[in-house]
């Protein structure tokens, strides 16, 4: 699905990534932790091809495909997701609108004819119910006025809408009270399957109580130090990140 | 002037201008008295109109061109403008869509305008089988039982003199700005518009039926009356690009709403702006007001994408009691645009309300000023505004101004004013791209969102073709 060879970027001609490697398989489940300024974020938008996050060594390829060499649209497009940490308001644009242009753009990509409308919304409606969001926020601008829990829980209705091959999840879950990150854990869940591939950036071990992780890595100082199946998360929340720094050093 | 005259007036100046031919019913470059004679002897005008005509040319005379506005473009030589060009006969014009410039059919394809329109809009000729001229002919029909008068100008100043006497510049004076003055000596056709008291006119007028007189030229003059108790709608302006050089487009508009009466006058401008370097483009100096008396309501609605420079601000008198001025406005500016646009609200009388809703759009390299006015006079008393002015920025080369100016000489008045200014940021564009959604696209969604209050007052079909209008217009602003 996914490989990821020496990747080094910088932002701001500073380098944040300094030779990343992460090998993902279709559906399998990564979590990624580290102590702040370790380069999380950095992945995730370097991914998804984010302005401003330059790639100056490495290698990407996605679906059998060089994802550097694609414009952040097509590697939409392509299947990649990133459910944003900070989502942005886009006043006047119509949640329903712009879900429908997305929607739209994919399946053109993919050679499909655009979605009829009532289709559409069924399915909008559907998955507004899963993530708890009342129907009224389809009328709304993008993430206009929005909490931010209705925020990630948008981000997460998105997900679930344009049903991605890989979705990067950026601290989906800070700023969530317990039920809300149930519904984003159940927003995730109920996506999970062999085709599809998730990372999921956290600080907290508490998301992956809900989305159990096949792998946790540890990222610290722009490079993967330690990776470990689950009970890595559980060893880092009693420990800290401190002890893996020194074990490496 | 006789007709030898005339004759003799366009040889001798083109044995001194031209070498090359040029059709004879179009006038060397130049303005005097003789050219403005030529130009009435032209319509078969009454001796009124040329007296009318002559008075303007003198006071133009006598004025300066106004440098208040905030834009700069080279100095106008209005000795070099060719004041009088007939349309050209069916025999110049392009026989088929075939003979027309790619480039120019490209736009209207994406603009979604039917074939046939376009045939009409490129200035094709057509011959009488052709569909829209039968549509043409029974609209005219419809709008005779109804006893609504819809015809050039140059036709009402013959047919319907007492109207045209009574109400011509009743609104707009000759002498009000430098261009109006221009128009008012020179003008060359335009719209006449009467509904007779308590008609609801029967369909939405359009200079686009008026076929044979799509090619108006550069100084259009339009009067429209609703006489009391009556409503119309008029729909102004093909969305067809001109492919000109820098061109002065000088218009008046005047409108008159009787006690009771309502006006919606709506606007779609799409002159050609010149290229992405600047270069060429039209000067749309337009002056566009209208009075309303005891309890009338006018309503402009514009939509203004084209030119190289605007300078135009459509204007409410609140003359009578309880009447209501509003104005609702896109306009964007994209490369080397320069656009001055607003609106000016006089409250006279007692209880009147003005609603300004604007929304400027720059992008590019363009500059797009806001410029409204609202006053209350000692008279106005209970008189209430609310005015919204709001600008969106596309990349960080353009600029946006506002000029709001707020004069009130009654205590009761209640003025509202309410402005944003915002840009589309990079990471709204990244949200939408990550969603698959093109930048080009994002950015045209942003832009139909920020405009969404105005579009709405639009007519529906005019809405639509707006949307599409400003996606064209917005192309390249993204880089």
């Amino acid at each position: 699905m996914l490989s990821i060879r020496d990747l080094q970027v910088t932002v701001d001609d500073k380098q944040i990534l300094k030779g990343l490697n992460l090998q993902i398989k279709a559906g399998e489940v990564h979590a990624i932790m580290g102590p702040n300024g370790s380069g999380k974020s950095t992945t995730g938008y370097a991914l998804a091809g984010k302005p401003g996050y330059e790639v100056i060594g490495g290698e990407v390829e996605f679906l059998g495909k060089n994802l550097l060499e694609l414009d952040a649209e097509e590697r939409a497009r392509e299947g990649l997701f990133l459910a944003f940490q900070y989502p942005v308001e886009i006043p006047g644009v119509s949640n329903m609108e712009f879900l429908k242009a997305s929607v739209d753009a994919q399946r053109e990509h993919h050679g499909l004819e655009p979605l009829d409308a009532v289709s559409f919304m069924k399915k909008a409606r559907d998955i507004c119910k899963v993530v708890g969001l009342d129907q009224s926020f389809l009328k709304r601008g993008v993430n206009e006025g929005f909490s931010g829990g209705e925020k990630k829980r948008n981000e997460i209705m998105q997900m679930m809408l344009l049903e991605p091959k890989l979705a990067i999840l950026d601290e989906t879950d800070s700023g969530l009270d317990i039920d809300a990150l149930q519904i984003v854990a159940n927003g995730v869940n109920a996506l999970r399957s062999p085709e599809r591939s998730f990372i999921v950036v956290t600080h907290y071990q508490r998301l992956l109580d809900y989305i159990v992780p096949d792998y946790v890595h540890v990222l610290a100082g722009g490079r993967i130090i330690k990776s470990g199946d689950k009970s890595l998360a559980l060893e880092l929340e009693e420990k800290g990140y401190g002890w893996i720094e020194n074990e490496v050093a | 002037m006789s007709q030898e005259q005339i004759d003799s007036l366009i040889r001798k100046e083109y044995s001194a201008g031209f070498v090359t031919q040029i059709e004879s019913d179009t006038l060397p470059p130049g303005l005097d008295e003789d050219v403005i004679r030529f130009i009435s002897a032209k319509k078969d005008e009454p001796e009124w109109m040329l007296e009318w005509r002559l008075k303007a040319y003198r006071t133009w005379r006598e004025m300066t061109e106004p440098t208040w506005a905030h834009v700069s473009y080279p100095k106008i030589d209005f000795d070099q403008i060719s004041y009088y060009s007939a349309p050209k006969s069916l025999a110049d014009k392009p026989k088929s869509l075939d003979e027309v410039d790619p480039q120019l059919l490209e736009t209207y394809k994406k603009l979604g305008i039917p074939l046939h329109e376009q045939e009409m809009l490129a200035g094709v000729a057509v011959d009488a089988v052709f569909d829209s001229v039968s549509v043409a002919t029974t609209f005219r029909e419809k709008l005779k039982d109804a006893g609504v008068i819809f015809c050039p100008i140059s036709e009402a100043i013959r047919e319907y003199p007492e109207l045209v006497q009574k109400y011509l510049g009743s609104v707009v004076p000759q002498k009000d700005n430098y261009y109006a003055a221009l128009n008012s000596a020179v003008f060359s056709d335009g719209s006449f518009v009467y509904i007779p008291k308590g008609v609801r006119c029967p369909m939405e007028l359009s200079t686009y039926f008026r076929i044979n007189e799509s090619k108006t030229g550069q100084f259009e003059r339009t009067l429209i009356i609703a006489d009391e108790g009556s409503q119309v709608s008029y729909l102004e302006g093909c969305t067809a690009p001109m492919r000109d050089e820098n061109q002065l487009h000088a218009a008046v508009v005047e409108l008159v709403a009787l006690d009771n009466a309502y006006i919606k006058y709506s606007t779609v401008q799409n002159w050609y702006p010149g290229d992405a370097q600047g270069k060429g483009g039209i000067y749309n100096f337009v002056t566009k007001r209208a009075v309303a008396h005891t309890n009338a309501r006018v309503s402009w609605t514009q939509v203004e994408t084209g030119s190289a420079v605007t300078w135009k601000y459509p204007s409410c008198v609140l003359k009578g009691d309880n009447s209501v001025g509003e104005f609702y406005s896109v306009a964007l500016t994209n490369n080397f645009q320069q656009a001055d646009t607003g609106t000016k609200m006089i409250h006279i009388g007692k209880n009147t309300r003005s609603t300004i809703v604007s929304k400027g759009i720059s992008a590019g390299k363009s500059s797009n000023a806001y410029r409204g006015l609202v006053r209350m006079n000692p008279g106005a008393s209970g008189a209430r505004n609310y005015t919204q002015c709001d600008s969106l920025l596309i990349g960080d080369q353009c600029a946006a101004h506002t000029f709001p100016y707020i004069e009130s000489k009654n205590p009761s008045a209640v003025i509202e004013h309410e402005a944003t200014t915002s840009k589309v940021s990079d990471d709204q564009l990244f949200l939408c791209q990550q969603r698959g959604i093109s930048a080009e696209k994002a950015v045209s969604m942003i832009v139909n969102g920020f405009c969404k209050e105005v579009f709405k007052e639009l007519p529906m079909e005019f809405a639509v073709e707006a949307g599409k209008l400003l996606e064209v217009s917005l192309e390249g602003s993204v880089g």
